[in-house]
């Protein structure tokens, strides 16, 4: 107990030294910190583009809904043998309503609804206001059952019209903007790659896919409407909608089961289609925040390492500087641990200043990207302060200990001698 | 109403009882290797110190009066030889267990005075207190009592830059004195100073003498020494003569 009270007075004496040495040497700790610096403005920039990248894809996968599966003719992400997934038939919308048929027949079914859509890319226009890239896509009136979107105004198309493909359409939330600012976008016509359609709802703003796809920016029609303008060659997707989300493996598996029978596939033939779920997406997701965080763990490195030298070496001056104090304090009953202590505190808050300027750097530098560009994942937290602030609390006790080692050695009657 | 005439020193120092043996040393040898050549220091010293003495060590240079002075201050350990500090056996000691010695039993006053430059009277007096892990305001408490005691109750919270040589003195003395230690240790405590401000120093160690401390003065200095009580003369490492101050 007494020797803990005695630590922690000598902990205390240690840091107001450490803080008048600091003082006293304004320049030279500055330019010293420098390296600890950009090594934590790295540390919490990479750590905030990664938990952006994160975030930004929870987000989006939210918009998707997290209980769809896709059935398409390609998988999402690279394919190394293309050759084996260009032969096979596309999907056709037919296989929507087959599927459906398969899944009203099945007992205890994982599987709630098969939802096809085909679409395209295209300019919408109305008037004199023009959209380019926008994705038309048709569906059925079930797509109101396998997305929560909401609808800034009108509605979803029902099955009526769906059937009997009525140029009706539902735009998305920037569209409309664009086409139609400031009043309301109902009843209107609009020119859907050249076909006419009128306007019968709006969806509500719905933002972008990890800032790549936005879901503002698509127009919806009935996919009889949509066969009757653009064909029905190019194929289509189909989206499912599973019942239970932690049975996700075993509806995957019930899924590829029904669309082999939908399909008319043999037994050993393989199957000529792909289940494709947006877990897939993180897949992918994962080389690219693993090159951020290889890269940023490199940058940071390097920079520690360069801020750990220079720290090491201001370290050694300052115990040079101060070999008759060291032989001064040690004559008064300083032991090694003390004097240990004080160099190990005195480079320790070098870095700490570093650090708490790097975090600030970086805070400064993630309000720029996020007003300059709001769509871009990052993001800034309590726990990325705390790792830049123990990241240099390490630098420090590290790069510090072997001139903080060196000094607590020092032979009293040589040090009380040094000039 | 006459004030009694004061007492004088000489009759109180001589019907003085023998104190306590605090320092007991006995064939202390030091050897120093400087690159091929080996430097025998000390060759053999004895040296008994009893508590409220008050001791001058001389010696040209060269005599070993710095390696005493080390050995006796606990800095350093003899090469061979005993040396029982308030009855423990010191040369057997670890460094920790010498800094706790150092900063409990000895008050050392140096040549160049030694105080940290960027800190007040106060703090500078209070540091072998931290040492000794004592709460702050304790601390604070017993250090202007030692300040007051070497008559700088008015300059506690200025920095030596802002002291004379004199007054620099004193708070080092204060800062020896504040753990009231077994024996205040001064090395050429006046080498930096003028004659006139070093007579002042050496009066106040003739006043904590008189209030019972135990003073060990280095020194090469004969006007110094004559302040001491006893004074040994070092040579070669040996020592030379220890005699008592004529009255």
């Amino acid at each position: 107990m007494k020797a803990t009270i005695r630590l922690l007075y000598e902990f205390i004496e240690s840091v107001r030294i450490a803080w008048a040495q600091i003082r006293a040497n304004k320049m030279r700790s500055m330019l010293t910190a420098l390296g600890v610096i950009i090594g934590i403005i790295a540390v919490t920039l990479m750590g905030t583009a990664i938990s952006g990248i994160d975030q930004g894809f929870e987000n989006s996968l939210a918009m998707l809904g997290d209980d769809v599966l896709y059935v398409q003719k390609w998988p999402w992400g690279p394919v190394e043998d293309w050759w084996n997934y260009a032969n096979r038939p596309p999907i056709r919308i037919i296989d929507a309503e087959k599927l459906n048929r398969v899944i009203a027949s099945t007992p205890n079914t994982l599987l709630d609804v098969a939802v096809p859509v085909a679409g395209r890319g295209g300019p919408v226009k109305a008037g004199d206001n023009r959209v380019d890239g926008i994705y038309i896509f048709g569906t059925t009136a079930d797509y109101a059952r396998i997305t929560n979107v909401d609808y800034r105004e009108g509605r979803l198309f029902n099955e009526i019209e769906a059937n009997n493909g009525r140029a009706v359409c539902v735009l998305g939330f920037d569209v409309a903007e664009a086409l139609f600012p400031g009043r309301s976008a109902i009843d209107q016509t609009v020119m859907a790659n050249g076909h006419p359609c009128t306007v019968i709802g709006v969806f509500a703003k719905q933002g972008e896919f990890l800032g790549l796809f936005s879901f503002d920016n698509q127009l919806v029609m009935p996919i009889n409407a949509f066969t009757k303008m653009f064909g029905s060659r190019r194929g289509a997707e189909l989206r499912v909608k599973i019942t239970d989300k932690q049975k996700l493996m075993q509806a995957k598996d019930e899924l590829v089961g029904a669309m082999r029978r939908v399909r008319g596939q043999l037994p050993g033939e393989r199957d000529n289609f792909t289940i494709n779920e947006q877990q897939a997406f993180k897949a992918q997701l994962e080389p690219t925040k693993m090159a951020i965080f290889m890269a940023g763990l490199f940058i940071t490195g390097l920079s520690l390492f360069v801020g750990a030298i220079g720290i090491m070496n201001i370290t050694f001056v300052s115990v040079k500087e101060r070999t008759k104090e060291i032989g001064t304090r040690k004559a008064l009953g300083a032991r090694r641990r003390t004097i240990l202590l004080q160099f190990l505190v005195e480079a320790v808050s070098i870095c700490m200043i570093g650090g708490l300027l790097g975090v600030v750097a970086a805070y400064g530098m993630f309000l720029g990207i996020h007003f300059q560009m709001p769509s871009f994942p990052a993001q800034f937290s309590v726990s990325l302060v705390a790792i830049g602030l123990a990241v240099s609390v390490v630098t420090g006790i590290l790069s510090g200990f072997i001139p903080a080692w060196g000094a607590s050695r020092l032979d009293p009657v040589v040090a009380l001698r040094y000039e | 109403m006459i004030a009694p005439p004061p007492p004088d020193p000489h009759v109180r120092r001589l019907f003085r009882p023998p104190g306590a043996l605090v320092i007991d040393i006995h064939g202390v040898t030091k050897l120093y290797r400087m690159g091929s050549e080996t430097v025998h220091a000390l060759r053999g010293v004895a040296l008994k110190v009893h508590r409220n003495e008050y001791l001058a060590i001389m010696g040209p240079s060269g005599s070993g009066k710095s390696t005493l002075m080390n050995m006796l201050g606990c800095l350093d350990t003899p090469t061979s030889g005993h040396y029982q500090f308030n009855g423990k056996d010191v040369s057997i000691m670890t460094d920790d267990e010498l800094a706790n010695i150092r900063n409990r039993e000895i008050g050392f006053v140096f040549q160049t005075f030694n105080l940290l430059p960027r800190s007040t009277s106060l703090h500078n007096v209070e540091l072998p207190l931290i040492y000794a892990g004592l709460p702050p305001h304790e601390r604070r408490e017993r250090a202007r009592e030692a300040l007051h005691k070497v008559g700088l109750g008015e300059r506690m919270l200025h920095k030596p830059n802002e002291l004379s040589g004199g007054q620099r003195q004193r708070v080092a003395v204060a800062r020896a004195l504040v753990n009231n230690p077994s024996i205040i240790l001064a090395d050429e405590p006046t080498g930096n100073l003028d004659s006139k401000t070093g007579e002042e120093i050496m009066q106040l160690f003739d006043q904590l003498y008189e209030q019972g401390n135990t003073i060990i003065v280095v020194t090469h200095e004969e006007d110094i020494a004559r302040h001491a009580r006893r004074t040994i003369r070092l040579h070669d490492g040996l020592i030379e003569s220890d005699r008592m101050a004529e009255v």
